[in-house]
Parts: C-alpha cells; structure tokens; sequence
C-alpha cells in the first residue's frame, strides 16, 4: 500500500516538469530559424503556394493560438502529424520507440555484462593488470566516437569479413517482421515462433547493440569499481572477512548488493542517455529509431515529430527514475523506509 | 591468393565454423529465389508522401509516383552516344491513351479499354478528368507545374465519352503536351480517392498521402516511411510490356559509406546518391556499372544580386566571373563527373541551346583590372552562402570560390545556410553572392530563361536580374516557338543566351552528373527528366 501512494506521489509530482517540457519544446521549435512551410512547399514554389501551404498547416495562426490547439490536440492524445514522413507522430513513434529500446537495451545488456564484472575484478584487485584494462577499455569506450566504432565494426564484420549481415536496419530485407506485440522483434518473432526471423533480428542487432554498448563500459564499469572500493573499505566487510566468509560470498553477497545503488542509478541514467543518443548509431545501421527520426524531423524544422519525440523522452525519463526509485526499495530496505 | 579472397574464404571457413551468427548463406532456396526476381534500391532518404499532388511530396516520392501510377503521355526512348538510354524530349507517346488527336486548339485522347487500377475498376474518362481537375486545383507544386503549361482551369478537361478525354488549349503554347507526360497529371482512381473525401479535404489527400490509388506497373504493397517502400508488380498492367522485375525493395541507408559497401558486396542491386569521390573510384575499379548522365536543363552556379551593391555593377559581375577556379572546381570539387559550362573558344557563335558553355575564364589579372574599372581597386567585402544540405558539393566549392575571390581582393565570409531554411533564404532575394542549382523538368531553353532570367521576377529569378531586351527575346521565342517559326525562335534564343553570358548575373559553373551505380547484372537503367529510377525497364540477370 505504501508504495502504490509513494509511486501515485511521484507521478504527481512529475507533472509540472512535463507541463515545462511541453510549454519549452513548443517554444523552441518556433524558435528554429527555418521555415517549415517553405521547405514543404517544394523546391517550384511561388511565394502563394508557400502562404497556401502556412495555412493548410495552420502555421499562419499567431503562436498563442497554435499552443492551444497543441494543447488541446495533447489532451485527445494527438501528437501532430510528421510531414517528413506523412505520418501521425503518435503512430510513428509508436513504430520507432521499440526498434531504439529495443536496441538500446541490448546494448546495455552487453555492456553489463563486460564492465560490472570487470569493474569488480578492478576494485577487488586494485592496481593489477586487469584494473588497468578497466581504465584502458573505459577509457577507449568512452572516447571513440560511436559513428567510427560502427562505421569500423561494419568495415570490418560486413565489408571485409562478411560475418555481420548487411546494415540494412532491423531485419534483412527478405524477411518480413514478425506480427507486432511488444514492438521488439527478438521477443515478437518468439511469441510467433519464427526462429528463422528471431536469429535474423539478432544477428542486424550484434553489430550495433556492441557499438553502444562499447561506449556504454565506461561509466558504469567506473561506477562499479569506484562503488565497490568504497563498500569494500568498509567494517562489515572486514567483519565478515575476519568471520572466515568465502572470498566469493564477501564480494558478491555482501559488498556487491551494498555497491549496488549508484550502479544501479548510474544504469538508468546511461539508458536513458543511450535512448536518445545512440542517434549516430541509428544513423550507421540504417535502425529505425526514433533518435534519427527526430535529428530528420528537426533538420527539416519539422516540429511536431520535434515535440513528440522531447515530449515522450520526458515521459520515459520520469518512468524510469520512477522504477530506479522502487528498485533501490528492493535493493537497500532503508531507502524504501525513508522514502 | 590476394586479400580479398583470402578474406572471402576465412569467412566461409568461420561462417562453417560456426562462428558467423548471420551469414548470407543461410538463406531458404525460397528467399534465395525472391532475391532474384527483388531489386534492392539503397538511397539516402525516402518518399514523405506517395500521391505526387500533396502538400509538400519531397523528390523521391516522385520515385513512388511515377512508378505506380500512368499518366496519359509518355516519353518514347533514344539511346545516346554512350550506350544510356534518356527519354526522347521530342518523342511523346501514349501511355494510358491508346490514341492522342492534336488539332489546333485542343487535343483528344482515346483511352485504353483494358486498363485498370490496382483494385480492379477500369480506368474510365471521369478518372482523367478527376485527376487533372485535382491537379490544376490543389494548389502548391502540382498546380504550379501545371500552369507552366498553360493548364489551369478544371473546364479545360472535358469527358467526350466514357473513354475519351478533350483536353482544350487556353492559348497556343508548345509545353502543353510536355506537360501533360510529367509526373503530376498521372491518374487517380476517383471512386476509390472520392469514398475518403471529406469536407476539411476534398480530393482525398489524407488518403492518398498513404495509400497508392493508380492503374501504374507497380503497386506500393507496403511502406513504412524513413524505411523502406516495397513494390510489387502489377501484372495486369496493359500501358507497355510488362516489367521484368517482380518485386522492387527500396530501403533507406543514410551512410553513404554503407550504401557504398552494400553495393561492392553484392547486396543492393543499385544506388544512385553517393558522393562524387566514391563514383570515380567504384568507376575506376570496375566491379559495378557506373553511369553518369548531365542533368537536362539544370546548372550549378554562382549567383550575384543585381539588386545589391556592387553587384548591380556590370564590371564587378564580369571581374567576378573571371576569377572563379572553373578547373579547379571540376577536378577537386566533382572529380570531373561534371560537364562543364565555361571556357568556349573566344569568338565562339552562342548556339540555340540551354545549357552551353560561356566564354569567360579564369584570368586573375584582367578581374582585376575590371574591379579596378569598376572603381573597386582594393576589392570589397561580401558574403557567399549555400545550402548546406548539398555541403558535400557546395562547401569545397565555395571555399575555392573564396580563396580565388580574396586574391583579387575581394573578401567574402562563407554563409552556411541550413536545408530547411535555405528556400526561404533564397526567396528572400537578400543574398548578394551564393551557390545553387536550377533544372527544369521541361527541357526547353526558354522554359529556363523564363523562369530564371524573366522581369516578371519569379521565385526562381533569384538574382533579381530585370532587362527589357532580356524579356522581350524570351516572350517573342515563347511566341514563336507555339507557332513552329524555327528561324525566329533560334534567333531568340541565341539573342537571350548571348545576353545572359554578357550580363552575366548568374555564372554557369557545370551541369551536374546524375550518376547512378548499380551491379554488372543490372541493365535497362534509363534516365528521365524527373532524374529518379523507372522500374519498369529494370532487368535482372
């Protein structure tokens, strides 16, 4: 019961940071210096066609009267249309939000699996070889840029090996995607039992999802180990070391579950950076994402699919801090207490 | 062994091993098959709408137009010098009509009897109509474009019988029937397009943004935008022989490097976007069929303000068209897969044609010299700006451009104007120097001149370049060319050209290059005013 009002308490409170984010997105878009109805008015047309065009889109209104039927179009739960693709945002969205979490997450699946072990390997064994490779892969991970290690992973997986499949987005071409349910292909082609389709969506999804990943080590294989350094300082530790506790159970059971919390923060965080910069990588791969669909929308000063995308990244934020928020509750009873 | 088969077999031995999670070879004899009879277009970017007649289509929706719906005239084909197949500006032939009455004030189209739309209903005279009633009123490019062949008004489209069309002429003018086989005026299923009317929307544009409403040799079976379009053909189409390919993928790839890598795998079948760069060097190693073929009636140039000092100056626009690297703009900016504008032999007789190259040079002293006429001895400041959605092509040019200027002492800062924001730029008219390109879907010198050079000042006459003579020549070539006095029209249009090189607002620098890569088994590639790929004369293998 406490935490259903604890989670009522934080949604309420999440909703003047939303009404913020809509009043700031729409004024920013306006404030972009192009103009949308000269752009879609095509490359032939007159100055008329250009003011028809204002008009059929409603850009001819003053900005208060445009806010309120943004408003008011929000609150039925329309988005807007996109004009770059023709679509309503919502529907476009809903198409592309999976394909980047979906993708996303797996990139931060592959990514924990390297750095959390290493970052605990490195606070374990301070100062030894493998703390070094820590620092050195983070390093590295963090300052490639993720356009050059996914322009260099298809060169080399693609191009010259040919082991990856062609970076043609979610699925090659001659694969249909599987019927939509969750909206992630790997899940969907299960639910079908499409095995076929289940190794072809993984195999578009390895070079990618290791590109993020890549650059993903760094934060949280350096959270985990600066974490753990710190818990492992501790005098429960030194208790349970002096107590004749397996090495094993130490590390894993009593020092890992206290270093937990900033990982886990630091995981929600990088997610959700992640989500909306792994555009450069949607861009490499041909992904369908919605980073790239908005940097397009934006190039285009195309402004709903602009607002769209800021909006439901606001949304996915505070759902996400709202989750991390419940699972330290998991993780360490005393916050749950506090809170 | 080279590298590259040494590469080839490691990869089959790991892919054996195991090891490769997806490779190609795993594919069902089914698919391998699909693949066969699928052309596997990559490009940069995709249709935003399929109906050629919306608010705002962008360029490669006039791909998905063309190709799924017929118009009532078509171009025939004629094969140039290099083996390329271009349409016949001056062949125009039946497509949806089976016969074309042209008299004097009109002209009559006996529609075919057998042709259909993609749902099954005939297509009938009442769908011409409706289409081009849609296209003259809807206002934007399409209605835009139909103007510019005198059509414009829905009672110029009369419905003789159930399959006969007249279409009557407002005035005599020779660009009516071009205009009829560009891609706006193609036929739209009026049933099917009426049932999704409504009153906010009256010819169904909402519907037709999304769904394919044509009788055209291909049907968009599916497409999810900024990702791909999937065609499929139409095999009861009657308008020509039926196309060889059976299914037609078109998906985006917004890397050009990994356009360039699907295509030298053998993955993708064609890719006509690329930079300049990889076309040579794809040319030069030979692997694919590359084919470059001049934008007709386009230029790139280099435009000044007349409107803006010092450029209403006739010997600054002169000193500033000797000082541009023309060769250097062709050797390091296009890596020559251009044709160029400048440089005719002194002397040279203009020709009645457009484009044609001019006769200036670069000859820094004698720009100097003009400046100096001028009564700018030390030169002056200015901007140049270009878009920088064409950076690729615009940014290095205008860095020579800059460089070449400074020596004269002429010192400009670069201007770099985002795509979204550079029509509204341009049709502001405040510019003073910049780069871009004009090409017309007609291909006719006076249709260019009219639109770029005329005193009715159009958006297009972006240099704000008003001259009495100029208008005169252009209206009386218009007037002679509706009338067949070749005689007078090539008299014209020397006279137009030849003023235009003298004044010289705008500087033809090159007509660009359509170029167009795709694999050795690929043939029936034809290139179309509209500079997009037909399917229909595709062959595979």
């Amino acid at each position: 019961m406490n935490l259903i009002l604890q989670i009522a308490k934080r949604i309420l409170s999440a909703i003047p940071s939303l009404i913020g984010v809509v009043i700031v997105t729409f004024l920013l878009t306006r404030v972009l210096p192009g103009d949308t109805a000269a752009y879609f008015a095509g490359p032939a047309a007159t100055p008329t066609a250009i003011e028809e065009v204002r008009k059929k889109l409603g850009l001819d209104k003053p900005l208060g009267a445009q806010f309120v039927a943004y408003v008011e179009a929000l609150a039925h739960g329309d988005l807007g249309n996109s004009l770059t693709t023709g679509q309503p945002v919502t529907q476009d969205l809903a198409a592309r939000l999976p394909a980047s979490a979906e993708l996303t997450l797996i990139g931060l699946i592959a990514s924990m699996l390297i750095s959390i072990p290493l970052g605990i390997l490195a606070a374990v064994k301070q100062g030894s070889l493998i703390d070094h490779a820590c620092r050195l892969i983070a390093t590295a991970g963090v300052s490639l840029p993720v356009f050059f290690t996914g322009l260099l992973l298809v060169y080399v997986f693609y191009y010259l090996l040919g082991w990856a499949p062609a970076p043609l987005g979610r699925l090659d071409v001659f694969y249909s995607p599987p019927p939509t349910v969750t909206g992630f292909y790997l899940i969907d082609s299960l639910l079908a039992g499409d095995l076929e389709t289940f190794r072809a969506t993984a195999a578009q999804l390895a070079l990618p999802a290791i590109t993020l990943g890549l650059f993903a080590l760094a934060p949280i294989a350096r959270i985990t180990r600066a974490s753990m350094l710190s818990v492992l300082a501790a005098d429960f530790i030194r208790t349970a070391r002096a107590s004749g506790l397996s090495a094993r159970t130490v590390i894993i059971t009593y020092a890992f579950r206290n270093a937990m919390l900033p990982v886990v923060t630091t995981l929600g965080m990088v997610f959700s950076f992640l989500l909306g910069a792994n555009v450069l990588v949607e861009k490499v791969f041909a992904w369908p994402g919605a980073g790239s669909y908005a940097v397009e929308a934006l190039i285009a000063s195309d402004y709903a699919p602009v607002q769209g995308f800021v909006l439901a990244m606001a949304v996915l934020y505070i759902l996400l801090n709202l989750l991390i928020d419940v699972a330290y509750g998991f993780i360490d009873p005393r916050v749950r207490l506090e809170g | 062994m080279d590298r590259r088969d040494f590469l080839k077999t490691s990869s089959a031995a790991a892919a054996t091993a195991g090891l490769g999670i997806a490779a190609p070879a795993v594919l069902s004899p089914a698919k391998a098959d699909a693949r066969q009879e699928t052309l596997l277009i990559v490009s940069e970017s995709g249709p935003n709408n399929i109906d050629i007649q919306g608010v705002g289509t962008n360029v490669p929706g006039y791909e998905a137009s063309w190709n799924s719906y017929d118009r009532l005239l078509t171009h025939a084909m004629k094969t140039e010098p290099n083996g390329t197949q271009y349409y016949d500006r001056d062949k125009i032939i039946p497509e949806l009509a089976e016969d074309v009455a042209i008299s004097d004030m009109s002209a009559t189209f006996k529609l075919r009897k057998d042709a259909t739309f993609h749902d099954g209903a005939p297509v009938t005279a009442k769908d011409v109509k409706y289409s081009l009633d849609r296209a003259v009123t809807v206002g934007g490019f399409p209605t835009f474009q139909m103007s510019a062949g005198s059509l414009t008004k829905p009672e110029q489209f009369v419905i003789v019988d159930d399959h006969t069309v007249r279409v009557d002429f407002l005035r005599k003018d020779r660009l009516t029937i071009p205009d009829l086989a560009v891609i706006v005026p193609c036929v739209i299923n009026s049933e099917l397009v009426k049932k999704h009317a409504t009153d906010a929307d009256p010819w169904g544009l909402e519907f037709t943004k999304q769904n394919e409403a044509g009788s055209g040799a291909y049907k968009i079976t599916r497409w999810t935008p900024g990702s791909e379009v999937v065609f499929e053909r139409n095999d009861s189409w009657k308008c020509g022989p039926l196309p060889k390919i059976k299914r037609v993928i078109w998906r985006m790839v917004p890397s050009a490097g990994n356009r360039r890598a699907l295509l030298e795998r053998g993955d993708a079948d064609i890719s006509y976007d690329l930079p300049n760069k990889d076309f040579v060097e794809l040319k030069e190693n030979g692997k694919l069929t590359i084919v470059s073929t001049p934008y007709s009636n386009g230029i790139q140039y280099i435009g000044m303000n007349v409107a803006i000092p010092p450029f209403d100056n006739l010997k600054v626009r002169q000193a500033v068209a000797a000082t541009i690297p023309y060769q250097k703009i062709m050797d390091a900016v296009l890596f020559g897969l251009a044709k160029p504008l400048f440089g005719a032999a002194p002397g040279t007789p203009v020709t009645p044609t457009w484009p044609q190259p001019h006769g200036y040079v670069t000859d820094l002293a004698k720009a100097k010299q003009l400046l100096s006429e001028a009564g700018f001895p030390d030169g002056f400041e200015t901007t140049l700006s270009f878009d920088l959605g064409f950076a690729g092509v615009n940014e290095p040019l205008c860095v020579l451009t800059q460089e070449s200027l400074a020596q004269i002492g002429i010192k400009t800062t670069i201007n770099k104007i985002p795509g979204a924001n550079w029509r509204t730029e341009l049709n502001k008219k405040t510019m003073p120097l910049f780069t871009n390109v004009f090409s017309g879907w007609l291909d006719y010198p006076e249709y260019f001149f009219y639109w770029c050079y005329h005193g009715q000042n159009s958006v297009f006459n972006t240099v704000n370049y008003k001259s009495p003579e100029m208008d005169r020549l252009i209206d009386s070539a218009r007037a002679a060319a509706a009338i067949d006095d070749t005689a007078a029209y090539n008299k014209d249009v020397e006279g137009f050209v030849a003023l235009a090189f003298h004044d010289i607002p705008r500087i033809p620098l090159y007509q660009p290059y359509v170029n167009v890569a795709m694999q050795k088994t690929i043939s029936g590639y034809q290139y179309w005013f509209h500079r997009r790929l037909d399917y229909r004369a595709m062959v595979k293998g």
